[in-house]
């Protein structure tokens, strides 16, 4: 059986609750968990003023209802499974280190930021720094993967160290920037300024796209470890087509002003 | 025992405990991807002369391998897992890493584990880049063709080497026929492998040598041409020529079928005896026995 926790009504100032994790939740009393403490603005309330409780689980949770305001959904989770079957608010998943965030709409600004295992699903759209790094952070996402099923915005992946990030919509601009290492795939297109400053990693998509101009171009072949990858997110379920994991990719290295260590790989445009 | 029309000798195997890995090759076409199967297996018969035993031990389609290419599995056995590591640094570098269109991975989940990939890197002269995906790191070296990549640990495990069988017929012809027979049936099992060439040895051997230098020198008493010349012979009289049939395996229980299915076969082909060789139970732990195997 599920744990379901239901919002209520959407609350009218925007709500802190890095308690909504498996960590936290599953296998607690109904009493536990209604006394939980969350931030309603700058007031502390109870989880149980906000949220009607049902069911247990052990390691499954479910929240039900529109969570746009919700902040921190998610975060530092470690283990098990929660699903937001509708939008999340920001920072979801920021910081997690293990198990699965599935968010059946949309996921604010921060979603898995900071990020160092597990995985996050959003099967709407992400906004902007996705997996992102936060001031003052050395580094953002260290490890796991973030799928999204819509598009991403921008700085998707910035300060990026280990991980996959596969977006099968478009990422907005300066996605990777200054990252470390890792991987974007961004099936539907980059916006402007992807890999500004990047120093290792992989930037991927199967849109026609114009690097920086501190990216040199190096060559057109079909990179192995990008079967791997596109495989993978085949997996987890975005349309990876057998064009695209048969196909030639032009290498893009860069960001000269950097370590020119990274990478730019833009599907080989058949048409041209 | 009787099995067909041949004598199945009462005795066993004697096997003993080796380390062994598992690779995985692709490659674009299934051709390349044999060739440097291969190479990677060659010169890999025995560990007394080879420090290694390797052979092929299936070949994959695109739907069973990590990058939905064709491939082969190839098994590499040595005495310990540090040895292991070493053969497979060495072969792995110089046969595959070269080989057209290859990629390399770890073919076994095992608590122990070597270093390949994460020294095969230092080919790249500082170019080498890698990739971690799934709690699992890959090596990417540049090389001219474009990029080799290599997996950066492959597991070990401690396997079953030195199960064999020993084929007699009253003439060569249906002495290899025989060992065909059974080599062909015998490679269907997964898991373990036989490394001599097309899985067939001709030169069985004896621990020791007059010659000092020499840690193993030919069976003479299964060499038929020494029928007169020894003190004891193991050759029946109206046999013409002997084969034996070497296997390793990850475990016990894919040697033992491989005995069974060989055995089977060598006597279905014409073989007029089938035995085993053992070190009259002195030297490893996991005894064959033929007659468990006959059906």
């Amino acid at each position: 059986m599920t744990l379901t926790l239901t919002l209520r009504e959407p609350p009218a100032l925007p709500l802190q609750a890095e308690v909504l994790t498996p960590d936290r939740l599953a296998g607690a009393r109904r009493t536990e968990i209604e006394a939980l403490e969350v931030w309603h603005g700058n007031e502390r309330a109870q989880l149980g003023e906000l949220f009607d409780v049902s069911g247990d689980g052990d390691d499954d949770v479910r929240v039900e209802g529109d969570l746009s305001r919700v902040k921190l959904v998610g975060a530092a989770m470690s283990t098990g499974r929660l699903t937001v079957a509708g939008p999340v608010g920001m920072h979801a998943g920021t910081g997690m280190t293990g198990g699965e965030l599935q968010v059946e709409g949309d996921a604010g600004d921060w979603a898995g930021a900071g990020m160092l295992g597990g995985r996050l699903v959003v099967r709407g759209s992400a906004g902007r720094q996705l997996g992102g790094v936060y001031a003052g952070d050395r580094a953002g996402m260290r490890g796991g993967e973030i799928v999204v099923h819509g598009d991403a915005g921008e700085q998707a992946g910035a300060g990026l160290r280990r991980g996959l990030i596969g977006v099968a919509g478009r990422v907005g601009a300066a996605a990777g920037l200054r990252m470390l290492a890792g991987t974007i795939v961004a099936l539907g297109g980059l916006g402007a300024r992807a890999g500004a400053g990047m120093r290792r990693g992989s930037i991927v998509t199967m849109a026609p796209a114009t690097p920086p101009a501190t990216f040199i171009f190096a060559c057109t072949y079909r990179p192995p470890f990008l079967a791997l990858y596109l495989r993978r997110l085949r997996a987890l379920g975005l349309a990876v087509s057998d064009e695209q994991l048969d196909g030639r990719y032009d290498r893009w290295s860069g960001d000269g002003l950097e370590l020119c260590r990274g990478e730019i790989l833009i599907l080989e445009d058949r048409r041209a | 025992m009787k099995l067909h029309d041949a004598e199945i000798v009462d005795t066993f195997a004697e096997a003993f405990p080796m380390w062994g890995a598992r690779v995985v090759i692709t490659a674009e076409t299934p051709e390349w991807a044999l060739e440097a199967g291969r190479s990677m297996t060659g010169f890999a018969t025995s560990v007394i002369g080879c420090k290694c035993e390797a052979s092929i031990e299936r070949e994959l389609g695109p739907g069973e391998t990590p990058d939905g290419r064709p491939g082969v599995t190839a098994l590499l056995f040595a005495m310990d897992r540090e040895g292991v590591g070493k053969r497979l640094v060495e072969r792995v570098g110089q046969t595959v890493l070269t080989c057209p269109t290859t990629a390399c991975f770890n073919g076994i989940e095992a608590e122990k584990t070597v270093d390949v990939g994460g020294q095969l890197r230092f080919f790249g002269d500082g170019f080498q880049a890698s990739k971690v995906l799934e709690g699992r790191r890959y090596w990417r070296v540049p090389v001219m063709e474009g990029e080799f990549l290599v997996e950066e640990r492959f597991g070990v495990v401690e396997g079953v080497a030195g199960g064999n069988i020993i084929i007699f017929a009253r003439e060569h012809a249906t002495a290899l026929r025989a060992a065909q027979a059974a080599a062909s049936a015998m490679h269907q099992v997964e898991g373990a492998i036989m490394p001599f060439p097309g899985g067939i040895a001709r030169s069985g051997s004896k621990v020791g040598s007059r010659y000092g230098a020499l840690s193993a020198s030919t069976n003479d008493a299964m060499c038929p041409t020494l029928r007169g010349q020894v003190a004891h012979t193991d050759v029946p009289a109206d046999v013409e020529a002997v084969f034996e049939i070497v296997i390793d395996g990850l475990a016990l229980e894919p040697v033992r079928e491989m005995m069974r299915r060989g055995l089977i076969a060598a006597a279905q082909a014409g073989a007029s005896h089938v035995t085993a060789g053992n070190y009259g139970g002195n030297l490893g732990p996991h005894h064959i026995h033929l007659r468990e195997l006959v059906p």
